[in-house]
């Protein structure tokens, strides 16, 4: 469990980060989102202590931050930043290493490790491990960055705008692999983006920050039926706030007894989806499959109940 | 349409090279004076011995331009300029003896203007060929060992020992070993001790800006001074010292001498060593280091692991302009008493005894080139990572 505790961090006469407090529970995903200026890189670093808080204090699992020097605490918590920092001059391998290595961990533990991890990032470790970082395509540099953040089983993962600098598909992708590996780990992760799309995807939890202050914490569901301020409801872009609730309920959820014609959806898949694939196709209803059984139908009615259940 | 077809079989560089060789063999190849210090007369290249003995090295410097001419083919022209380099030294080897014949004991042979403009022109054909075929660093290091043993076996076997340079040579060949020795010293001496003073300098000026701002200034100043006035400002300082300070006169501290010549070649040496490691050190990308530093390094970790590595190749540049820069800097230690190759060139300029001079300057010119290939060799080498990468 990470506690944030009342952090400020002041320049000056200008406040960056004012009085920030916030809970982050194990295994989870928090998203901080804000526009540029909003102070949520700040409160990021400052979790790592890249910045120095002006006030306030940071407990990871109860203890404090700064009863660490900072390099200690920092090989404890993964950091994943935009444009992936790699080393251009260490392979892929050493790359990933570069943490276990800080903490002196055997060789042949490196590079079960290592090796582990580039098979999760689905990168087939003989094919990888000795390349250079320049003889990689851009989301294989981004999996990488986030595998190196990863390789020592940190408490918490920090990651700065990681999928910034990746082109639309591939950071749609980038973003599934994280969710599923994120799973599998259980892994802590606070991720900071001013994508508010992005923020609902991924985030189990959604931190929005304006000005400097914390305006809203809460599930994506939450801050997208309930937006505490106008900010936040432009965040979330009132024209589309319906679709994004739908998107995220999976259809397994208001499955119903009952057949349906066309082309059936996995039960995974969300009400924003199942309603698309009604318009496009001008059913009322779409059959839903699970594990490749029939389980019955979503009608267009129970989408539109559930649009309308909000708040 | 014939025009482009030849440009695509010649090489133009070679067609070149081809004219202005023909051209060079119609001037004077060697000259025989009567003595060392008088001026000599000029013998044709085909003069220079029996016409049986000259064919051969004649034929080969014509065959060696003429393979230089084909576009396309580095191996060929690069054994056309071997060949025309051998015949050369052919031709020397059968004139020197040849003309000092019967002339008495004070005569002199040496090389004229015939023989140095075709040993530039086939260099030159040489450096073409060899940036063609672009050879990695331990090719050229092969290629630099191969040529300084072929020179090293040429005159040791005193096939050369009749040319005027090389009886300079024999008359002195005990200092010669001593002033190159002394040469290699200031050199290599005054790199280790700007090395030691600048490395650490250099990695303050990265850290602090404003340290940099104020030291690099002062280094760039130190090399505007002109070389003769450094040298020669040295002697009232160090010669203030020696006499000021206890026991520095002990150490070998005087205003002429080694010392003055060694602290001279230091200052030149600090610029490029500060700048090159300040600049090395900034090479490193941003967000690695911004990378190195969230994943917990120390900030000597950074130095070793991230900067250091990546600024090598940047650094040792700098060593490389130093080393080259001093070599060629220290003969005029020679000027103030501080030893080095520069003792027979200004020993050479007062007798007016060019080959004298030519003692000093060709060692030093051998050095120097020798330095460069090594020092370029090495910092290909330390360029870890694949090419196209920052």
């Amino acid at each position: 469990m990470i506690e944030i505790d009342g952090i400020t961090k002041t320049y000056g006469a200008m406040t960056a980060v004012d009085a920030v407090s916030m809970t982050v529970e194990t295994g989870t995903i928090t998203v901080i989102v804000g526009t540029s200026g909003s102070g949520k890189t700040t409160l990021l670093r400052m979790i790592n202590r890249l910045e120095e808080p002006s006030a306030g204090e940071v407990r990871i699992n109860g203890e404090a931050t700064h009863s660490l020097k900072p390099h200690i605490l920092r090989r404890r918590i993964g950091y994943a930043i935009q444009g992936h920092g790699l080393f251009p001059h260490h392979t892929v391998g050493r790359n990933i290493g570069a943490v276990p290595e800080l903490l002196n961990w055997p060789k042949d533990k490196i590079r079960a490790r290592v090796d582990e991890l580039l098979e999760l990032f689905s990168m087939d470790p003989d094919a990888f491990r000795d390349r250079y970082p320049a003889e990689l395509s851009g989301g294989q540099q981004q999996r990488v960055g986030v595998a190196r953040a990863l390789a020592s089983r940190p408490d918490l993962l920090l990651m700065d705008e990681p999928f910034g600098a990746l082109d639309p598909i591939i950071r749609t992708r980038a973003q599934e692999d994280l969710r599923r590996i994120q799973q599998r780990l259980g892994s802590t992760i606070m991720l900071v983006t001013h994508d508010m799309e992005e923020a609902i995807r991924l985030g189990d939890r959604v931190a929005v920050m304006d000005g400097g202050k914390l305006v809203q914490h809460g599930t994506p569901a939450e801050i997208i039926a309930a937006p505490a301020t106008e900010f936040v409801a432009d965040m979330v872009g009132d024209v589309e706030r319906p679709l994004r609730l739908l998107s995220l309920i999976p259809a397994g959820e208001v499955v119903e007894e009952g057949t349906a014609n066309g082309e059936a959806l996995p039960a995974s898949a969300s009400l924003r989806d199942a309603l698309s694939a009604c318009l496009w196709t001008g059913r009322e209803a779409v059959p839903i499959e699970r594990d490749g059984a029939a389980a019955g139908r979503v009608t267009l009615a129970a989408i539109r109940a559930r649009a309308e259940a909000h708040g | 349409m014939i025009q482009d077809r030849v440009a695509g079989t010649v090489s133009p560089p070679g067609v070149l090279f081809a004219m202005l060789g023909v051209a060079a063999l119609l001037t004077p190849f060697m000259t025989l004076a009567a003595n060392r210090i008088v001026a000599g007369e000029g013998v044709m290249a085909w003069a220079v011995a029996a016409p049986a003995l000259v064919a051969p090295g004649l034929l080969a410097v014509a065959a060696g331009l003429l393979l230089g001419v084909p576009a396309g083919k580095p191996w060929l022209r690069l054994f056309g300029s071997v060949l025309g380099l051998s015949g050369l030294l052919w031709l020397l080897m059968q004139g020197a003896p040849a003309l000092l014949d019967g002339e008495g004991g004070y005569a002199r042979v040496s090389p004229a203007i015939g023989f140095w403009l075709l040993l530039v022109i086939l260099s030159l054909l040489l450096a073409d060929t060899l940036t063609a075929l672009a050879p990695g660093p331990w090719m050229r290091l092969g290629f630099l060992a191969v040529a300084s043993a072929v020179l090293g076996v040429v005159l040791w076997s005193g096939a050369l020992a009749d040319l005027s340079v090389m009886q300079e040579f024999s008359s002195r060949r005990d200092a010669f070993l001593r002033e190159a020795l002394r040469h290699l010293g200031l050199a290599f001496g005054s790199l280790a001790t700007a090395t030691v003073i600048g490395f650490p300098l250099g990695i303050l000026c990265h850290r602090r800006a404003g340290l940099r701002g104020a030291i690099l200034p002062v280094l760039s100043f130190l090399q505007t001074i002109p070389s003769l006035a450094m040298f020669g400002l040295m002697i009232p300082i160090l010669g203030w010292v020696g006499d000021a300070v206890p026991g520095a006169q002990d150490l070998g501290i005087a205003g002429i001498g080694f010392a003055p010549a060694f602290l001279a070649l230091v200052l030149y040496s600090l610029l490029p060593v500060v700048g090159n490691t300040a600049a090395g050190l900034a090479a490193a990308p941003p967000a690695a280091l911004e990378a190195a530093r969230g994943m917990g390094m120390t900030p000597l970790q950074r130095l070793l692991r991230v900067e250091l590595p990546l600024g090598l190749p940047i650094i040792l540049t700098g060593l490389r302009i130093v080393l080259v820069q001093n070599i060629g800097l220290a003969v005029i230690a020679g000027l103030i008493g501080g030893g080095g190759f520069g003792t027979f060139v200004f020993q050479g300029l007062n007798q007016t005894a060019t080959d004298l001079i030519l003692l000093g300057a060709l060692p030093t010119v051998a050095l120097a080139l020798a330095a460069a290939i090594v020092m370029d060799a090495l910092v290909d080498l330390t360029r870890r990572t694949p090419k196209g990468t920052p």
